[in-house]
């Protein structure tokens, strides 16, 4: 279809109908079936944590995948359902490229939020005591108080 | 400068035509979801931080198990699968309007876009349930007063602080129930009695002393915990209710696209241009909830 109004825009892209059809039949199975996987291994993280064994790497791992797959489902949303995959490379570059900031956005405050928590184990003993998950249960143990709560929120 | 070019290839940047093949608003409308994507990602990434300075997180599975009309039942992931699955159809429902957009079809155009919008405001129902059903729920943490005595406290999630911290060991959580007000025992035993004290009516507890009743709470199913910490309602009010605000403005906007259709403004103009933003703000909508489910849900 032309569009009167935007000569700016040369060319359209020509889906044909059954083609399109296949595409999103194929797109909505795909993130159906990753949520699927997502949501069996979240069971497999909650039954691990309720046997209490000690499975810590392997929970660890699970985690990992499912972040994997939630990148997956977004890859397939952005491409797919928003046709970012069908435009001008140019174009694409210009939203993909300032995205990249997220790479060290993530690490940088991650990292910072594990060496204060390293830190204050180290030197606040009364942190550590009160708030380290306790592997057998006994011992005495004291109520968090707000003020052993994080002070760093925004 | 436009001569250096070689003929065959078609010369974006000579004017005339949109070097992006875009038209305006759709570029912005880009633009404007990748500046929300830094705007939710720096929510989530603060999040990150704080959970990873913390000794204890909450398990997301201990939290949200709840299912309307389950009752107690323990339903881990099952709600928030819902929820995900609506946004992920309102979202193919929404290609679906695009798509016949693009073809002209203007009753195709507004029976999809109604299809969304249910998706939408179902969306928002059952997060509307699930922030209800967390601040209202009533559970049995170990508190202390201000002399340090511990006691037994019902409290629900809130911004100010939530239930869901490491669980109490029994003899711990026995001693607090001879410190705790009437009204919490009458309810513990209520929810949670012995075996012995199985059967009590709800009158005949309210005339017990405390000293009797904080012998019948059978503490090993009531779950005492500790409280959590303070930041895990705080941010996930804040982002699933950033994310929900997103989901209602999509709502209002699709309802203005639907009527604007309906009334044959885009016929007129001889394009559905529109109805393609209001889907790419859509879609991004979907996108964020796929990152909010495996923030706060999944990991």
């Amino acid at each position: 279809m032309q569009h009167p109004a935007f000569e700016e825009v040369t060319y359209h892209h020509h889906t044909d109908d059954a083609e399109f059809k296949r595409r999103v039949r194929k797109t909505t199975i795909l993130l159906s079936i990753i949520t699927v996987i997502e949501l069996g291994i979240g069971l497999a993280i909650y039954s691990m944590h309720k046997s209490n064994q000690d499975r810590e790497f392997l929970i660890l791992l699970f985690k990992g995948v499912v972040c994997i797959l939630t990148l997956a489902k977004a890859y397939y949303i952005v491409s797919v359902f928003m046709h970012l995959g069908d435009e001008i490379r140019n174009m694409i570059m210009t939203i993909v490229v300032p995205l990249m900031l997220f790479i060290w956005f993530i690490a940088a405050f991650i990292w910072d939020g594990n060496s204060y928590k390293n830190l204050r184990n180290k030197y606040d003993k009364h942190f550590e005591e009160t708030t380290m998950p306790k592997k057998h249960h006994g011992e005495e143990t004291h109520e968090m108080k707000p003020a052993d709560a994080p002070g760093k929120k925004d | 400068m436009a001569n250096t070019a070689t003929t065959h290839q078609t010369k974006w940047w000579t004017g005339g035509k949109s070097p992006f093949n875009l038209e305006y608003g759709k570029l912005m409308m880009w633009y404007f979801l990748m500046s929300d994507a830094f705007t939710f990602g720096a929510f989530l990434i603060s999040y990150g931080s704080i959970r990873f300075s913390q000794n204890f997180w909450p398990d997301p599975n201990v939290v949200f198990n709840a299912f309307p009309g389950a009752g107690h039942a323990n339903l881990p992931l099952a709600f928030v699968s819902v929820m995900t699955f609506i946004l992920i159809i309102s979202s193919v429902t929404m290609v679906l309007a695009v798509h016949a957009g693009h073809k002209g079809d203007k009753q195709g155009v507004m029976k999809w876009l109604a299809w969304t919008i249910v998706g939408g405001i179902a969306f928002l129902s059952c997060q509307a349930w699930e922030w209800h059903h967390l601040i209202t729920g009533q559970h049995a943490v170990l508190a202390t007063d201000a002399d340090g005595r511990q006691f037994i406290d019902i409290i629900g999630q809130t911004m100010g602080g939530n239930p869901w911290g490491q669980v109490v060991d029994h003899a711990q959580a026995q001693s607090a129930l001879a410190a705790s007000s009437h009204e919490t025992l009458v309810h513990l035993v209520h929810e949670y009695p012995t075996q012995a004290a199985a059967g009590q009516s709800l009158e005949a507890l309210e005339k017990m002393p405390a000293s009797q009743l904080a012998g019948m709470v059978d503490v090993a199913h009531a779950h005492i915990r500790e409280k959590g910490p303070i930041a895990f309602g705080g941010y996930f009010f804040g982002i699933t209710g950033f994310h929900g605000f997103h989901v209602f403005s999509g709502v209002v906007i699709n309802i203005i696209m639907l009527l604007m259709t309906q009334r044959n403004v885009f016929q007129n103009r001889g394009h559905y241009l529109m109805i393609e933003k209001a889907g790419l703000y859509w879609h991004f909508v979907d996108l964020v909830w796929v990152f909010v489910f495996l923030c706060f849900y999944l990991i």
